[in-house]
């Protein structure tokens, strides 16, 4: 199954460790592999650096994935940067450093989910163009008024790549210049087996509230939602080879004016069309029953709907979760003030003034809870529903695979029907009517050999986008969740200070 | 397993406590003449059996060491029959254990053996695992809240000399304390509400002597902060629950995933399910900690202090009876008539009123003392084991993740 996932590398470096077996968490019976870099950061890191970094507070783990940020818990790691300037490295995927989880709060953070994972494209880029671009959206801007008013983004390219006029660039766009976009590659692209990944869903609340101007936490909160995803966004699409050099995504983020994607409002004609043609797709799809003669197309549809229910499940978990991370903090800040009110009145001066270092303690805490759950969402949360998203376009290839079969089957039975028709009109003397049936015959004819060609190259293109989807999934998951677990340990080690700090306070009651 | 034979064994569910002083808000006393302690329980259907344990070199009782079996409704007659005495007024009687309350545990058990069919085998074990600690936790608790209770009836110089509690810890048949019926508990209530209202009315008289004047304000302003941080801790530690069992539903859901996951992913997503099994584990156990250390503490000073009122409303109450029996005096004197009488009971109220406030000082002297050990040791013992629980996590997501 290993050989069918993923097209053998031309040249095999880079994904050395995964094929060893050396993951990046290593069986402890896979003793050979303790002597390399145990985890697929660490061999960035270890090779640079393996000396001071032994002395950790947890000694049993030399090259353990958090070797940096167990060194230091103080916010500033100045010797990352020199790690990560490192250049594309063969390795993948060098840690972020701590810094960007902790600081700023709703964090640009997750920026770097995307930068270093590019570095590894290389063989997947036939061109000779090592992939290297970067794409942020940044500085959401309120432009214009009332009901008209519209949030713009800046989208700013940094690249090295030929295929851009520049090095570094800036354009302002709209969230429907986004929807615009997807659109206009879904038309071109979807139906031939590629999968685009899917815009960030329309939310009229959201931005409504955002129009009408109230300047609060939650409607920050939305912006900055849509800010992360619509990067995410981005990324996603730039990753994709084919899609990276298509004229429309090279317009997008290059060119300052961008035609006014009308087609993209809810209420539009064409946003009527959508709806009419969404509709009649559900009912085709109860209606083709396809022959199929390929068990790995059945098998890997089957593994999606399953991925797909087992990915929203958790998805839910996990939203649970930031909910009741969210309730904590409240509960705690409210708990804090509580227990400096009883530091207060309580007339025991050693005590009065522990209670209060413990109302302080606990409003840290509170923050480190709020930060946490932000890393809950915007790390994990997120990741999840951005690939039961995915999934749908995934499963909308495969459709589109179907509807092809299908207008070739319908084409063949038609040159059936008409190849019948000419016989029977052999025996009547209607020469010129038997002329247009042979016409029509060749014209179905082309039409069939067509619709094979079509379902051959769609099959074709599908095993290779799945086979890519799955590799960038696997990617994916992997370093965002090393990255969650990297942000709760972190956690952890402030709680450890805060505690620290506060048992002799507690003690020092007589 | 059904939820039958899920209640059965809870009905039969004991509990050897060896080291349950390690739970108590108070330390233990050591007096070799009178130690108290409950060495057993058992939790039956409706209701908890205690098993105290008393010994002692005291001549009053028969053995140097004797079990009795007791029942919540016992500890309370107890508890009322020094309210009720006189002779106690002027001491802070220790509150009474609260009810023990399964109610909660056992509708979520009987929840969970309802949605049996819908979870896997697993999720279904995993909770049921959960929820029979939560009952453990429960139950060890309430049998601290009455353990505390006696110990500190053996700790009071007058209270343990109390023949009452004699009978309580001796007499070894059911002392046949019916639980007290509608009519008297509609009695109590209007008792509290009178109490009350007198209580207001008591409060506004401005005490002489400043160190009680000092007390009364305290004791007001401290009660009602202690209640609000109870309240609010309370709140925080079901967040903190809630979010422990989100993490198991997590810990579940990445298993099923790596389980059938066909990549490299699999591997991954079965250790790192593992790994948010364990963390959830030391979360659950964060929150018991808190709960435990934090929330009961302010819930048990709570009572305390509701006590320490009580004495001071008692006092305050000794007093205005004393100026009025003054009052009537003078009256008497005036139209001589009665003047025995009156002089008499003045001098019961006189006397009555310089007992309660005597020993009024010494407690609420010996309360500050207590409550300030209490706060100190439960605040230290919080502290340690936050850290010691987060220094595992740290420990767990290292080793795994390497």
């Amino acid at each position: 199954m290993a050989d069918t996932v993923r097209d053998p590398p031309p040249d095999g470096t880079d994904f050395h460790e995964l094929e060893d077996g050396e993951e990046l968490f290593p069986e402890p019976a896979a003793a050979p592999e303790e002597s390399q870099p145990a985890s697929l950061p660490a061999e960035d890191i270890s090779t640079n650096s393996n000396g001071p970094k032994q002395d950790l507070l947890f000694d049993d783990d030399p090259e353990d994935l958090f070797a940096e940020a167990t060194e230091e818990v103080s916010l500033d790691s100045p010797e990352r940067d020199v790690l990560l300037s490192d250049g594309p490295s063969p390795a993948i995927t060098p840690i972020t450093p701590p810094t960007s989880v902790i600081t700023p709060r709703i964090g640009h953070a997750h920026d770097d989910m995307f930068t270093h994972s590019s570095f590894d494209e290389i063989e997947e880029e036939e061109g000779g163009d090592s992939f290297d671009i970067h794409i942020s959206v940044s500085d959401p801007e309120k432009v214009g008024d009332g009901m008209n008013a519209y949030m713009a983004y800046k989208v700013t390219t940094k690249t090295s790549m030929s295929l851009f006029k520049q090095k570094d660039f800036s354009v302002k766009r709209r969230f429907s210049d986004f929807l615009g976009l997807h659109s206009k590659l879904a038309s071109k692209y979807l139906h031939i087996g590629y999968i685009v990944p899917p815009a960030p869903e329309k939310s009229i609340v959201g931005m409504t509230k955002v129009k009408v101007g109230k300047e609060d936490q939650s409607s920050n909160e939305f912006v900055e939602k849509r800010r992360s995803a619509l990067e995410r966004y981005l990324m996603r699409t730039v990753k994709h080879p084919i899609l990276l050099k298509d004229p429309d995504v090279l317009q997008f983020l290059e060119s300052s004016e961008l035609p006014r994607a009308v087609s993209t409002q809810a209420l539009s004609s064409a946003g009527l069309l959508r709806m009419v043609n969404k509709a009649a797709d559900a009912v085709n799809k109860m209606t083709i029953k396809m022959n199929e003669s390929d068990a790995w197309f059945e098998e890997k549809q089957q593994h999606f709907e399953n991925l797909d229910v087992q990915l929203r499940k958790l998805h839910a978990s996990v939203e649970s979760l930031v909910c009741h991370r969210k309730e904590l903090s409240v509960n705690t800040a409210q708990f804090a003030k509580s227990a400096a009110m009883l530091g207060n009145s309580e007339d025991h001066t050693a005590l009065s003034r522990a209670l209060s270092q413990l109302a302080e303690v606990e409003e840290k805490i509170d923050q480190l809870h709020q930060d946490q759950a932000n890393g809950d969402f915007y790390l994990f949360s997120e990741l999840l529903g951005d690939y039961v998203r995915l999934l749908t376009a995934v499963k909308g290839v495969f459709e589109h695979r179907m509807k092809t079969w299908q207008k070739w089957q319908d084409s063949q039975m038609l040159l059936q029907k008409k190849r019948e028709a000419e016989a029977k009109l052999q025996f009547t003397n209607k020469p010129d009517k038997l002329q247009q049936a042979k016409d029509e015959i060749k014209e179905l004819e082309g039409k069939v050999q067509q619709g094979e060609r079509d379902f051959e190259q769609i099959s074709k293109t599908i095993r290779k986008e799945v086979s890519r989807f799955e590799k960038e999934r696997v990617k994916d998951f992997k370093t965002i969740i090393v990255k969650y677990l990297e942000s709760l340990v972190l956690t952890q080690q402030q709680l450890i200070k805060y505690w620290e700090a506060f048992l002799p306070e507690a003690k020092a009651i007589s | 397993m059904s939820v039958h034979s899920l209640s059965r064994n809870h009905t039969l569910f004991k509990l050897k406590l060896y080291l349950l002083c390690q739970i108590l808000i108070f330390d233990k006393n050591t007096d070799a003449t009178l130690q108290v302690d409950i060495s057993d329980a058992l939790s039956e259907r409706d209701k908890v059996k205690f098993t105290v344990h008393t010994k002692s070199t005291l001549p009053n009782f028969k053995q140097n060491e004797f079990s009795v079996v007791r029942q919540h409704e016992e500890f309370i007659w107890l508890h009322d029959s020094f309210v009720e005495n006189e002779e106690y007024a002027g001491y802070i009687i220790p509150p009474a254990p609260p009810r023990p309350d399964f109610d909660a545990s056992r509708e979520k058990l009987q929840k969970l053996g309802e949605g049996e069919g819908s979870m896997t085998k697993e999720e279904f074990t995993k909770m049921k695992q959960e929820l029979e600690a939560e009952y453990l936790a429960i139950f060890k608790k309430t049998v601290a809240m009455h353990e505390v209770f006696l110990c500190r009836v053996a700790a009071h110089p007058v209270l343990r000399k109390d023949l009452n509690f004699h009978v309580f810890l001796e007499y070894n048949q059911d002392l046949s304390v019916r639980g007290k019926n509608k009519k008297e508990k509609l009695e109590d209530f209007f008792k509290n509400v009178v109490k009350s209202a007198d209580g207001v009315l008591v409060a506004g008289v401005k005490d002489v002597d400043d160190f009680f004047e000092h007390e009364k304000t305290f004791l007001l302003e401290y009660h009602n902060r202690v209640k609000d941080a109870s309240a609010k801790s309370d709140r925080m530690i079901r967040s903190h629950k809630n979010a422990a069992d989100d993490i198991n539903r997590i810990a579940s859901s990445l298993y099923t995933l790596g389980t059938q996951d066909s990549t490299d992913l699999c591997k991954f997503f079965l250790k790192v399910s593992e790994l948010f099994e364990k963390t959830r584990k030391i979360e659950a156990r964060v929150a018991a900690d808190e709960d435990l250390k934090l929330a009961d503490l302010l819930k048990y000073y709570l009572r305390e202090s509701q006590a320490a009122k009580d004495l001071l409303y008692r006092r305050s109450r000794a007093l205005v009876d004393y100026e009025n029996a003054n009052k009537a005096l003078d009256k008497a004197r005036a139209k001589n008539r009665d003047v025995l009488q009156a002089e008499t009971s003045q001098q019961l109220c006189c006397h009555k009123f310089e007992k309660i406030s005597e020993s009024a000082k010494q407690e609420l002297i010996d309360f500050k003392t207590r409550r300030v050990a209490a706060f100190r040791k439960n605040l230290v013992e919080l502290a340690e084991l936050e850290l010691k629980h987060a220094k595992v996590t740290t420990v767990q997501l290292l080793r795994k993740s390497s």
